[in-house]
């Protein structure tokens, strides 16, 4: 028998058996799951909110009627630049007009009345002048005997009529003055409803929306124009309830906006509110610009990354790494004798590029097990591998 | 002792090397076929391990949420939560969908979770969890998707920041986990025409667009366009106690429907994937009947071709026996070549299959043994016709 002969079958046996071996191997439930390895590590973490909000005007203001009525005249276009006090727009008076002219006419009939009435009172108090030195002369008379006591009591009641005539006219000067003063109250209040139908601005401000065109009827409450002022603009933001831990006003966020997601701007917490929404669970925070962008559109979608204070040289490991088992949360660890374990351990914060904080349980230089190509089971036999990725199955 | 299979074998090692390689390339394929199955089972068994739930919570009287659909209310699993026993209860909504990828458009199932809780992926092989509540994603590898890429789904941009394998739909699609919000919000948000006419039907409504009632009609448009419901609410129960119990009290007092692990692994194997699988079964058969009758001709043919060899043997006094077992250990040698040979391509073409295929080392043991009784049965035939040889022949021409 000589060798070179049979070379080659034995070469394609050994081949064979080679590959298949290989194959049994490195395959199915016998081959080492491939993992990925990292020890915790001291970082500077940088832990960090995100949520997303939209672009609302702090201070909007909807200028319309308190009556129900039809408008008269808008004078405004969306877009305009309004001052305080400027008129706006106005609802139709109807009869507002007329009642102000049917009072001032009362009015000056009341003035009229009354400068009858102060005649009245110094005709009287004429007559007063008169009949009361007539009635002292008389009596001095009588005294003397000059003339009848019937003709002294005519000039003492002369003198009594004259002083009761007077008292009339006063009386009657002071009411016509009240009904002066009724009238004049009416034509102000009339006035007033009429000055009540111009809608006038009460800030300087932009106007967002003109809701109704003259000639539409508006029940009160209803607006004609509505009104910002566009250097309240900020973004309400909405956060998870689950992480919004550490929210809080004065916290530095740098707020994208959707038509700019290449340029983030600066901001700060302005206001957390008290009242979070309990069906997104999510908490509500304001934001306010720290300079307000030249652009911008209300009701525009904003993503805002709330920076909370940083934890200078925390001990951390990859939150890849973190997984939970029977209720505990924790991390696989590779121990000195290649076994694979569940290590519980207690977690920190967690930063937004995936790193977290590790408060207890693990020790500085334990092997941490963070990628890994199946699902881990203690005991596992593992390969460690610098990465995994690019594998096909 | 020398070896009369070995001899005849290294005669002419080059033909039975050959036919054991093109018999291997047939077992392989068998072998691939019972693999597929293996995978769609499997499929259907990643899926529910993968949920980490114990218990699926759905719509009243629906198989949902893999093989039907399901629409709960978000706020449902807070009253789960309050029932004994359930240790942990998460929303969780699917939606399968195209994305697009390079040029090319890829089928993936979308699911919505929230992070930390029943329902994400349970490993990555590369990068980091869902961290952000908005905007970010994790791909299954199948999907194609590298760390970084920005993956387009209706309106907004998800980036990818993490990768998981295994992670697929009972179909075999891979997934693509985004935050659930943001799933609900694809799932049921409706497109910017749709929002527009719904809006304007509210505002041409008489009953509901009323003078006297200013923003009735604006706020109707709004309850309509915001979306609360999910699919399913995944519950995992205190460790030790008996899943069925709870979902028994969940049927009975919240008029939903729960399903456990086995009555899940129930649907989605016998219900979802029971036609497919049966194909895919009467296709293994025809196969393996296939293969069994290939092997047989081969052997035969081998035989018939050494024909004369064996009434040379004859004609020296070889006993019937030590010819049968040449011949059958000839036979048992190719069936042992094919399987390996299988075997091994089965594995190394297995990944390039676009869906998962399983090859399950008992199938692999099953098939040695039924590869060599069917060779053994095949060499019935040719060990006949060399046992019934006229050693004369050999002389004889």
């Amino acid at each position: 028998m000589s060798l070179p002969r049979h070379w080659l079958p034995l070469l394609l046996t050994a081949g064979l058996i080679g590959g298949f071996g290989y194959v049994a191997v490195r395959t199915g439930p016998l081959a080492a799951i491939r993992v990925t390895l990292a020890a915790p590590e001291r970082h500077d973490l940088y832990p960090a909110l995100f949520g997303i909000g939209t672009v609302e005007a702090r201070r909007a203001y909807a200028i319309g009627p308190t009556a129900a009525g039809r408008v008269q005249q808008v004078l405004v276009e969306v877009g305009d630049v309004v001052t305080a006090g400027q008129l706006l727009a106005e609802m139709t008076p109807v009869d507002l007009d007329d009642r102000i002219t049917a009072a001032q006419a009362a009015l000056a009939r009341a003035r009229s009345s009354l400068a009858a009435a102060e005649a009245q009172v110094r005709e009287a108090m004429s007559r007063r002048e008169v009949a009361e030195p007539n009635a002292r002369r008389f009596a001095v008379m009588r005294g003397r005997g000059f003339v009848t006591q019937e003709a002294a009591d005519v000039k003492q009641h002369e003198a009594n009529a004259a002083r009761a005539a007077l008292s009339t006219a006063e009386a009657n000067q002071a009411a016509a003055r009240q009904d002066r003063d009724r009238l004049l109250a009416e034509q102000s209040a009339a006035m007033k409803l009429r000055a009540n139908l111009r809608l006038y601005s009460p800030v300087a401000g932009i106007v967002t929306a003109r809701d109704a065109e003259p000639g539409s009827t508006l029940v009160a409450g209803q607006s004609v124009v509505r009104l910002i002022d566009p250097g309240s603009c900020w973004v309400r933001l909405r956060i998870d309830q689950a992480r919004s831990a550490g929210l809080r006003v004065g916290l530095p966020v740098e707020i994208v906006l959707r038509s700019h997601p290449g340029e983030p701007l600066p901001g700060q917490v302005a206001r957390v509110e008290w009242i979070g929404d309990s069906v997104t669970e999510e908490t509500i925070a304001q934001v306010a610009f720290d300079h307000l962008p030249d652009a911008l559109t209300l009701g525009e979608l904003a993503e805002a990354t709330v920076y909370l204070p940083a934890i200078a040289k925390a001990l951390t490991l990859p939150s890849a790494a973190l997984h939970r088992l029977a209720g505990r949360e924790g991390v696989w660890v590779l121990g000195d004798d290649g076994v694979v374990q569940f290590q519980p351990i207690q977690i920190g914060v967690r930063s937004l590029d995936g790193r977290a904080q590790i408060l207890a349980g693990l020790a500085p230089e334990a092997q941490v097990i963070v990628h890994s190509e199946r699902e881990l089971h203690p005991g596992a036999a593992v390969k460690s591998s610098p990465t995994l990725n690019g594998s096909r199955q | 002792m020398i070896s009369l299979a070995g001899r005849d074998i290294l005669h002419s090692w080059g033909k039975y090397a050959f036919t054991g390689v093109g018999l291997g390339l047939l077992i392989g394929v068998t072998l691939s076929m019972a693999g597929i199955y293996r995978g769609m089972v499997d499929d259907g068994k990643a899926l529910l391990t993968n949920s980490g739930a114990d218990l699926w919570v759905v719509q009243q009287d629906t198989l949902g949420p893999y093989a039907e659909p399901s629409s709960l209310r978000d706020d449902l699993y807070r009253s789960l939560l309050g029932l004994p026993d359930v240790q942990r209860a998460a929303n969780v909504a699917y939606l399968t969908l195209q994305v697009q990828i390079a040029d090319q458009e890829v089928r993936v199932m979308l699911v919505g979770i929230r992070p930390g809780e029943p329902g994400e992926p349970r490993y990555l092989i590369a990068g980091r969890p869902l961290e952000r509540a908005h905007y970010e994603a994790v791909a299954d590898v199948k999907t194609g998707f590298r760390l970084g890429d920005a993956i387009q789904i209706r309106r907004h941009r998800y980036t990818v920041v993490g990768l998981t394998q295994r992670m697929v739909s009972a179909s075999g699609d891979p997934m693509v986990f985004i935050p659930l919000r943001d799933a609900q919000e694809v799932q049921f948000l409706k497109d910017n025409d749709a929002l527009r006419n719904e809006r304007v039907r509210v505002l041409a409504n008489p009953v509901l667009n009323r003078p006297g009632v200013p923003g009735l009609a604006e706020t109707l448009s709004r309850s309509q366009e915001s979306s609360r419901m999910v699919n399913a609410v995944l519950v995992q129960v205190t460790p030790g106690t008996d899943a069925e119990t709870v979902a028994e009290s969940i049927r009975r007092w919240k008029h939903l429907q729960a399903y456990t692990r086995p009555q899940m692994e129930e649907i989605l194997i016998a219900k979802l994937i029971a036609t497919s699988a049966k194909q895919i079964g009467v296709f293994l058969v025809i196969l393996a009947i296939v293969s069994a009758a290939i092997v047989s001709f081969i052997i035969y043919t081998m035989t018939l071709g050494k024909l004369r060899e064996i009434a040379v043997l004859k004609l020296i006094g070889a006993r019937n026996r030590t010819i049968a077992g040449m011949i059958l250990q000839e036979a048992l040698g190719l069936g042992l070549i094919g399987f390996m040979v299988g075997k091994t391509v089965a594995t190394l073409w297995a990944p390039y299959f676009p869906k998962y295929v399983l090859l399950e080392p008992g199938d692999a043991v099953r098939g040695l043994f039924a590869v060599l009784l069917i060779c053994a049965v095949a060499s019935i035939v040719a060990i006949r016709t060399a046992l019934r040889v006229d050693p004369a022949t050999a002389i004889g021409g």
